[in-house]
């Protein structure tokens, strides 16, 4: 009886948190690991379409994306209500394609040149116009491997 | 002289420290899930293509005005058949004169215009595309007992694709609508 009498007279034992450092590692580790860093500002209101058939992409350095839809209201002052093209951080012209394209190329290893994909991410309301000339700009510049970016589409057609 | 016991390092606030870490990665990166429909451009030449004088059973043409309407085989369909319609076109179960003479002459053409949206478009493709993968499936169940998926063997994915093979020629857009 008086075993147990003893004990509760003691303090709480402290909770040892020398392994909470290591369980934040690894959370760090993880989201270093599933994560890129972020892409720079979208100028452009791109809502991609939904689609059943996809493909997923998986080796990010292999990707290049090229933009395209209308400019959001902070930028319709500059640029205008008219379908933008957005490479990396800035609206661009149709003819800066090639140069993007060489400019993300440099940094990848030439045996998998063959394999890098662009993908197009277009907003579903703009016509196919501007997506035309872009393409014929890939075309020209032997940059065969295109995604349509889409999201998954749940419902029936 | 006695060697003295190294004093313990204060490790508390390691775990500060990897906080930090942490929700600065949080802050800076992103999750991106990229998907969509993975397609291969023809190459550009500067030539005009070859005509070619197909025979007219052969060929399943869908073309799509700039008022998102589809037209196929000259009659107007509705987005959501297309997809049975070009599955039958490609087998021709029932051997019928007026539809693919066999899977492997089978050439769908695609042809939409400047002001076509799209999304109609990206439907459009994606049937397309939903038609042949539908048939791949079929095909592959029926001969290996798998679903298709590119995760199989070369071999098997190259006898599937020689069999039905997908053929899909976009034709340079018509420029009837208003582009916005």
């Amino acid at each position: 009886m008086s075993k147990f009498k003893k004990k509760r007279g003691k303090a709480m034992p402290t909770i040892s948190t020398a392994s909470l450092p290591d369980i934040i590692f690894m959370l760090l580790f993880f989201f270093m690991v599933v994560t890129v860093l972020r892409q720079s500002e979208l100028q452009l209101k791109v809502v991609t379409p939904e689609a059943t058939e996809l493909t997923k992409l998986d080796d990010k350095q292999l990707v290049n994306y090229i933009y395209i839809g209308k400019p959001t209201p902070k930028y319709v002052d500059i640029y205008g209500t008219a379908p933008q093209i957005q490479l990396n951080d800035k609206i661009s012209k149709i003819n800066e394609i090639p140069f993007f394209l060489l400019d993300h190329k440099k940094d990848i290893p030439e045996k998998k040149h063959g394999l890098i994909t662009t993908s197009l991410r277009v907003d579903g309301e703009i016509t196919m116009g501007i997506v035309t000339d872009v393409k014929t700009e890939l075309r020209k510049a032997g940059q065969l491997r295109v995604n349509y970016s889409a999201k998954t589409r749940q419902r029936d057609l | 002289m006695a060697r003295r016991q190294a004093p313990e390092i204060n490790a508390s606030s390691m775990a500060d420290i990897a906080f930090l870490l942490l929700i600065f990665f949080l802050v800076t990166t992103e999750i991106v899930e990229d998907k969509g429909i993975l397609v291969k451009l023809p190459p550009w030449s500067n030539e005009p293509p070859e005509t070619q004088r197909l025979n007219e059973r052969n060929v399943f043409s869908v073309l799509v005005n700039k008022d998102n309407d589809l037209l196929v085989r000259g009659e107007p369909t509705q987005l959501a058949d297309l997809r049975e319609r070009a599955k039958e076109f490609i087998l021709n179960p029932t051997d019928r004169s007026d539809l693919a003479a066999s899977p492997t002459k089978a050439i769908i053409s695609l042809k939409n215009d400047r002001g076509t949206n799209y999304e109609t478009y990206l439907a459009v493709y994606n049937e397309l595309k939903g038609a042949y993968n539908e048939l791949w499936n079929e095909l592959a169940n029926e001969r290996y007992g798998v679903d298709y998926s590119e995760d199989l063997k070369i071999e098997v994915r190259r006898d599937i694709k020689g069999t039905i093979p997908f053929v899909l020629s976009e034709a340079e857009p018509t420029s009837f609508g208003e582009e916005n």
